[in-house]
This record gives structure tokens, C-alpha cells and sequence, in this order.
């Protein structure tokens, strides 16, 4: 077992970990680990844009914009925390200017802007153009041009590591650090693919930007390498996770398959349309229609479809039209999903509205931090040296339903802050001693799937985990759905205890490194699915049938879900509050 | 080189514990949303160039056949083949939506990437044959290293160069200017176009298409200063030059990139020094 050592390891190089690296590589020795190369990781296929009130089209304001954020978000938002992702958005975008990202261009030669789902002039008077684009590829060029800027920087990459373990000086699930110590991160270790070797990274400062979790879910946008790694690592050392049961579907996934289809094609002018061909969304947002916020929007559609107005033979999807935009105009703005439609469906949308319904598509919740990144271990104690950003970490800017475009906004904000926070916390710090054995976990769990002469396959757990969380767990939840897909995660969970793999060589063994990430996915299944059970109200993501109303006088608060040792020896997950921060807007109700 | 020929069925085999695997259907089909009820499934037999180093020195040809739907994709079979009958099949593979470049393979002689290709284009009807990318070193099955690929793009000095002070606004840019360089800003560094290049199986020295082609991405942006060096970087000997416009990587672009057509751009500029 190899052992480095660097004042800040960075885990995971998508648009986070790559726009954080950037930043402390030029002020702290920097290494940055990914499960995949770079230019693999999903930011990519983020496609409609990234919100910030430059005003280079119409009037617009960055406070504008953080209200749209708060109202979006059904004021689960930190206000604060919205209030710098608006604020620096304006820098966020202008930095990827600078680096050479190629933005669509306004007659004038400026950046071009277009609308977006609630994105609004003067709190939701109409649709405001607010959203930087490239084409229908904006995540594709924000990752590779952060990529170029680490090429032209020489960042240290770490490519098809899988960080594995998280290092903390404390042993947090045994309960509470005596007042006078503070929790530090030590390292992370990590397993090469290439060889199957271990690795120990011992670092004064680790950033976790591992992206998301929509492998929990069947139908979902995201790919098969997001599975929560991340927060599973912070999760498995007793560091709460906020908000899990905040999970966005995003309206247009392709009908069957998932794949995004963006927002971006509604900010065009599409419309969502019924079996009748009744532009729905009017009876839902009379003001914004078809640009209303995804939860909204995927809550209708759904609706649609189970009150019969579905399309199809089975009346299961509804349609989005795009017949009515000329085809130049769609083949400027529209490229790649419009091919999407025509490669996996046989859809040409020129001529014929494409099928689509909600897809799992983005984890509101996460690891909890400030606004500089830092892990909070509990409501206000941070761990020192441990920093999150991006889709791992919960801010929390995006509260109960994040507005489109917010995601790559949040990226390039909070990955800057927190590759600078991380670097200067470094030049202060000493480097703190690893526990004894530091790999000894990891090595006692792929041993334990290696060498298992279990029954259990990996692909027919993590199935019946999706299936049961696609039918308990989506855009409507009861009780009653949840209480079953709970049950069916606790059998899971029994099963994989006796997981087996069939490939059981070093080098390069996916079918090991499936089996650890679905470990965390079942870890994390079941902490979305308590904290569901647990919040009987309905806000935003978080729609329950049985309490279909908001409940702020119970529920104005974050769910922080530890893990910690039950009395009969085994683990359990147990539920706190945290309060949300509320400066500007008090809470009202949300109509578009 | 031995040939091993075991052709099976997901539904055929059992578990060890003698319950039935389930039917391949769940993992090959995302769900039954959007398809006609009278979609017929059908068997489709995948021909796979296996390497497994730690087992065999050689490399082999093994078979596996698959149920799948219409909808399917070739990477649905894979997935099918490692989670239902060898989990020792291994591939790369991400977004499953031909945007994160992972899965570029060889099937049926060309280069695609496997998320993108349906089956029911590939001509299920007959075996379809899945080999590693040609020119970049075998690891295990279907992965190559990619070392050397990435290596030829850092070469290109593959980011804006720009001099003077960064204004506080934006650099101004007209969309013609911004049209100039649109085809190759799609690139996803797949390297389905390099390796399907003679000229680089030949001599692995040779830039390839890929680094050319994000060469090109700057040499034509105009806010950007260092074209004059990328081009002399891609005049060395296993620079532009050594392509022979055989349209090969124009073919395999997953993304519809007109590579051959860049290549030709930047062979243009560097004697016209116009860019």
C-alpha cells in the first residue's frame, strides 16, 4: 500500500473538484482523484446553461435572481447562501469567459442569454433571459475547458482512483467529541483500478465533489458512475447528510429511457402538451405555463398521465412539441437533444412532439457545508480541513426543488470557494497523524466481496433497489409507498451481506467496484427514503399525497440524518433539525 | 490465439443457489414507458475480443447471446453479458447517452460508441463483433489505455492563450466568429476518430485526429493568441502532415464533427498563415 501525501486532495474531477482544483493547484500542493477521466464525469451532459443577471439582453439583477432561488427552492434555501451564488454568478460565468468558453453570442459580440424555468424579472412579473449558453451543450463546455485549464495548469490527476474511505481523526458514530477537540480529516484512501492496489492520501485538506446519487432511482438521467460516493464516504464516518429526501425529477426525460432532454428546449419556446393536445401547464402556472419550476412541472405531467391524459398505448408519457420552432432555429439551440430524440427514439422532432416524463435527476440534499465549503458534523461544528461542493455537498442554495441552471452555477461558485478555503486552511495546518491500519476497512470490504461465497448478484439487488424506489419513492410518496420501499431497502441491505462477484482478479475488476457502489447506494436509498417518511408535508421534491400541503410551522427546518450505533449492535439512521437560514423573504405561497 | 465459443442465454442460466435468474429484460430495457405493447424482443449474439491478462496471455474471441428490445443499445447487451452470465466482462462506460466519450469500441469493424449504436441498426440477425479501440495498448477486454491518446492532446497546448490584461467584462466575440470554431468545440475525446485512423495503427507517434482537431478548436477561436504555436507544433513530422484523407475519422465521430474537414483547415493555415 502506497502512501502520498498533499495539503489538499481533491475526490472527483467534474465540474466541482475541476473548478476547485484550479484554484488551491495555484496555492497548495494539490492532487486530484477521479473513478473516471475528467472529461467522463457528468457535468458534461448538463445542456441548457448557467443563470447569472448579467443584463446583457434585458434588464435583470442579481437580487432578482436569489429571490427566483429561494421561491424555486419553496424556501427550504439558505438565504444567505443564495444570495453569494447570485452575487457571484456574474464572476462565475465571466471567469469561464476568460478561460475560453465558448458562450452563444449576442449580435454585439456579448454573451447571449435565454430563458429559463423559474427565472423571473422582478419576483415572477415574467420569464427573464438570464441563462449563459453554449448551444445545448453548456455542462460539455464548462468541463472541458476547466479540464483545458488544468492541462494548461498541470494539475495532478489521480484518473480511475476510487476514493474508498474518508480519514477523520475522531471516531464520530461512537457520539459526541469531547468540546475541547476538534474533528479533523486526515486523508482519504483509495483503490486504483488499473491495478487493484490500495492507496493512502494522506492531506492537511480533502474537497468531496463526487456529484450525485440518480443511480438510486430506475428512471433516471443520471449516469451509471453516480452513486453517491461521496456522500456514502461522509455518511459511513458519522457526518450528517441534509435534505435527502429532496430528490428532483426533472420534467423531459426521453419517455422509457431518462435521458435528459433540457429545459432549454421549453426556454425556446416548446410547449408540454396531453393526449388531448392541451397545453396543461396553463391550468397549473397560469403566468409561466410550460417555465415553471421542475417539481411543478414533473408533479403535473405525472397528473396528466394518471388522470388519463396520458399519450401512447399505454398512456404513460406526454409530449413535448417542438413542431411549431423552425428547424434552423432548433438545430441552432437544440442540437444534441434533438438528435437524442432521433437515435433512441425515432423521434424527428422537426415533424412529430417528442415522448417524455420525469426522470431522477439531481439530489437537492448532501453533505452539509457553509458557504465556504466547510463540513458541518453537526449544525454548526465544522470538520476541519473537509470541504464539499457540487451535488455531494447541501449549502444548502437549492432547498426543495433547485431551478434549472443553479447546478452549474453552484459548481463553479462553491468549487472556487472551496478550493480556496481548503488551500489556505492547508498553509495554516499540520498534517494530522492517520489512524492505525488506515486501510484496513477498505481492505476487510473488498476482501469480504472478493472472496464471499455468497449467492446474492450485485445487477439483481441494485435493480430491485431501483424498481422499489422508482414505485415508493418519486414524485408522489404516501406513507404507505414509503413505508414498502423502506421494507424492501432493509431486505436489501440483509442480502448484500452475502453479495458475490464473479470477477475476482486486480486488475481492473468493474464487477468489484459495482458491488462497493451499491453499497452506498442502498446506504443512501434509505436515507432519502426515512427522511421522506419523516417530513409529512409537501414542499418542492417532496411531494406527499397524505400531507399535500406545506407545513412550515413543523417542517421550515433541514433534515440532518446521522448514522449512528444502535443498542442491538448494528447501525441505524436517526433524524435531527436544522434551521433554515432566513434573511430576505419570508415564506409565502408559491404560484407561478 | 484460442477460440472459445459458449453460447448462452440469460434465461437459460442459474444461480448458484439453483434459483432462476430473471429474465434478461429488466436490465436490457429501462422500463416499458413509450413503447408499442406488440415490441417484439429478439436474441442478438454479441462477438467479444476478450483479453484478461491475469487469466490468459492471449486474447480470444467469445460469444454470448442476449435477449434485447428494439430500443436497446449495444451497451444494454453488455450490461446484460457482465450482470447476468460473466461479470469478468469489462468495459468503460458513463453517461450511456454518447456525451461522456467512455464507451468507444470497434463493433462490426467500425468505431462507435456502444450507448450510441442501437442493435436493431447493427443487423442483429447475424453475430455482432466488439473489439477494443485499434492503436492504444489492450488492458483487459474491451479497455485500452488511454495514456498515449491523452497525451497527444496536452501536447497541442489544448486551452486560450491569450496576452495583455483580462478585462472585466467579457472578450467580445461576433457569432460568425463564433461560428468559425463550433464543429470541434463537440469534441468528447473519445478517441473513436484517432484510433480508427490508419496513419496512427501504423505510427503511434502521429497527433491523430482528436489532438488536431482540438487544436483546431483554438487556432480558429478568435479571442485566442497562440495559434502561431499550435501550428508549429503540428508541422513536426507526425504532425498534419502524416494525414492522408482517408475520412476515417469523419466516419467514426461520434458527434458528426467534420474531422477530416478541421484537418484540412489547419494543413491550410499553416501555409497560408491565415487563421
Amino acid at each position: 500500500m502506497q502512501t502520498h501525501q498533499y495539503d489538499v486532495v481533491i475526490v472527483g474531477a467534474g465540474g466541482a473538484g475541476m473548478r476547485a482544483a484550479l484554484e488551491s493547484s495555484t496555492r497548495a500542493r494539490t492532487a486530484v482523484l477521479s473513478k473516471l477521466y475528467p472529461t467522463r464525469s457528468h457535468t458534461g451532459a448538463a445542456q441548457g446553461g448557467m443563470c447569472a443577471a448579467l443584463g446583457n439582453v434585458e434588464e435583470d439583477n442579481w437580487e432578482w435572481h436569489t429571490f427566483d432561488t429561494v421561491k424555486g427552492g419553496d424556501y427550504l434555501v439558505d438565504q444567505d447562501a443564495a444570495e453569494v451564488m447570485a452575487k457571484e454568478a456574474i464572476d462565475a460565468v465571466l471567469d469561464l469567459e476568460h478561460m475560453g468558453l465558448p458562450f452563444n453570442r449576442t449580435p454585439d459580440g456579448k454573451i447571449d442569454q435565454r430563458r429559463f424555468g423559474g427565472h423571473t424579472r422582478n419576483h415572477g412579473e415574467a420569464a427573464v433571459r438570464r441563462a449563459c449558453y453554449a448551444a445545448d451543450r453548456t455542462g460539455h463546455m464548462i468541463l472541458q475547458t476547466l479540464y483545458q485549464q488544468c492541462v494548461k495548469q498541470d494539475v495532478a490527476f489521480f484518473n480511475e482512483v476510487y476514493a474508498l474511505d474518508l480519514l477523520l481523526t475522531h471516531d464520530l458514530m461512537a457520539g459526541d467529541v469531547p468540546a475541547d477537540e476538534e474533528v479533523k480529516v486526515a486523508g482519504v484512501v483509495a483503490h486504483d483500478l488499473a491495478t487493484g492496489e490500495l492507496h493512502v492520501f494522506r492531506a492537511k485538506s480533502v474537497i468531496l465533489a463526487t456529484g450525485g446519487a440518480g443511480k438510486i432511482y430506475k428512471t433516471t438521467s443520471n449516469a451509471h458512475t453516480l452513486t453517491g460516493d461521496g456522500m456514502a464516504l461522509a455518511y459511513r464516518k458519522g457526518i450528517p447528510l441534509e435534505d435527502m429526501e429532496f430528490f428532483q425529477f426533472h420534467p423531459t426525460g426521453l419517455a422509457g429511457l431518462g435521458i435528459l432532454l433540457s429545459e432549454a428546449a421549453r426556454g425556446e419556446g416548446g410547449i408540454l402538451r396531453n393526449s388531448e393536445g392541451e397545453r396543461f401547464m396553463e391550468r397549473y402556472a397560469p403566468t409561466i405555463k410550460d417555465l415553471a419550476p421542475r417539481d411543478m412541472v414533473a408533479r403535473a405531467m405525472a397528473n396528466e398521465v394518471r388522470e388519463g391524459r396520458g399519450c401512447g398505448p399505454n398512456k404513460d408519457y406526454v409530449l413535448l412539441d417542438l413542431t411549431h420552432l423552425e428547424p434552423a432555429h432548433i438545430d441552432a439551440k437544440l442540437p444534441d437533444i434533438t438528435e437524442f430524440a432521433r437515435t433512441y427514439l425515432g423521434v424527428e422532432p422537426y415533424t412529430e412532439p417528442v415522448p417524455v416524463y420525469p426522470t431522477a435527476h439531481y439530489a437537492m440534499g448532501g453533505v452539509p457545508t457553509t458557504i465556504r465549503g466547510e463540513v458541518l458534523r453537526t449544525n454548526t461544528a465544522v470538520v476541519g480541513g473537509l470541504y464539499a461542493a457540487g451535488e455531494v455537498a447541501c449549502v444548502s442554495v437549492h432547498g426543495a426543488n433547485r431551478l434549472g441552471t443553479n447546478s452549474l452555477l453552484d459548481i463553479n461558485v462553491f468549487g472556487k470557494r472551496a478550493g480556496i478555503a481548503a488551500a489556505e486552511y492547508s498553509a495554516a495546518a499540520e498534517l494530522p497523524e492517520l489512524p492505525e491500519s488506515p486501510g484496513a476497512a477498505v481492505t476487510a470490504l473488498l476482501d469480504r466481496v472478493l472472496g464471499g461465497d455468497g449467492t446474492e448478484k450485485v445487477a439483481v439487488l441494485r435493480r430491485e433497489l431501483q424498481e422499489a424506489m422508482d414505485a415508493g419513492a418519486q414524485v408522489f410518496r404516501t406513507a404507505e409507498s414509503l413505508e414498502a420501499t423502506l421494507a424492501t431497502i432493509g431486505s436489501l441491505k440483509e442480502r448484500y451481506a452475502s453479495v458475490a462477484v464473479q470477477d475476482k482478479g486486480k486488475q481492473f475488476n468493474t464487477d468489484l467496484l459495482e458491488a462497493v457502489e451499491l453499497g452506498f447506494l442502498l446506504d443512501l436509498a434509505e436515507v432519502v427514503v426515512v427522511g421522506a417518511l419523516a417530513r409529512e408535508e409537501s414542499r418542492g421534491g417532496h411531494f406527499r399525497e397524505d400531507f399535500p400541503a406545506r407545513d412550515d410551522a413543523r417542517f421550515l427546518q433541514h433534515t440532518m440524518a446521522y448514522l449512528r450505533q444502535a443498542p442491538d449492535g448494528g447501525t441505524q439512521v436517526e433524524l435531527g433539525a436544522k434551521p433554515v437560514t432566513i434573511t430576505r423573504y419570508q415564506p409565502m405561497e408559491r404560484k407561478y | 490465439m484460442s477460440t472459445e465459443i459458449a453460447p448462452e442465454t440469460g434465461s437459460a442460466e442459474q444461480a448458484p443457489g439453483g434459483a432462476p435468474v430473471r429474465e434478461p429484460q429488466a436490465a436490457a430495457v429501462a422500463s416499458g414507458r413509450g413503447e408499442r405493447p406488440d415490441d417484439g424482443s429478439f436474441d442478438v449474439t454479441l462477438r467479444i475480443r476478450r483479453y484478461l491478462p491475469e487469466k490468459d496471455a492471449t486474447a480470444y474471441w467469445e460469444e454470448f447471446t442476449v435477449r434485447a428490445n428494439r430500443t436497446d443499445r449495444l451497451l444494454d447487451a453488455l450490461h446484460t453479458v457482465k450482470w447476468e452470465i460473466d461479470g469478468s466482462l469489462t468495459f468503460r462506460r458513463s453517461c450511456a447517452h454518447g456525451i461522456c466519450g467512455s464507451d468507444a469500441m470497434r463493433i462490426n469493424g467500425r468505431n462507435r460508441l456502444a450507448c450510441k449504436a442501437l442493435l436493431k441498426d447493427l443487423d442483429p440477425a447475424k453475430p455482432i463483433t466488439v473489439e477494443p479501440i485499434k492503436g492504444l495498448p489492450v488492458v483487459k477486454d474491451l479497455v485500452v489505455d488511454m495514456e498515449p491518446f491523452f497525451a497527444s492532446y496536452r501536447e497541442v497546448m489544448p486551452f486560450l492563450i491569450t496576452g495583455g490584461n483580462t478585462p472585466s467584462a467579457e472578450r467580445r466575440q461576433s457569432p460568425e466568429d463564433r461560428a468559425r470554431y463550433d464543429d470541434t468545440t463537440k469534441c468528447i475525446l473519445c478517441a473513436a476518430c484517432t484510433s480508427s485512423c490508419p496513419v496512427f495503427w501504423n505510427d503511434g507517434q502521429y497527433f491523430g485526429p482528436a489532438a488536431i482537431v482540438n487544436a483546431h478548436r483554438f487556432i480558429f477561436d478568435s479571442r485566442d493568441e497562440g495559434g502561431a504555436q499550435r501550428l508549429e507544433i503540428l508541422n513536426d513530422k507526425e504532425g498534419v502532415w502524416r494525414c492522408r484523407t482517408i475520412f476515417n475519422c469523419t466516419e467514426a465521430c461520434p458527434r458528426g464533427i467534420e474531422v477530416t474537414k478541421a484537418i484540412q483547415e489547419v494543413k491550410r493555415a499553416m501555409i497560408t498563415r491565415a487563421f
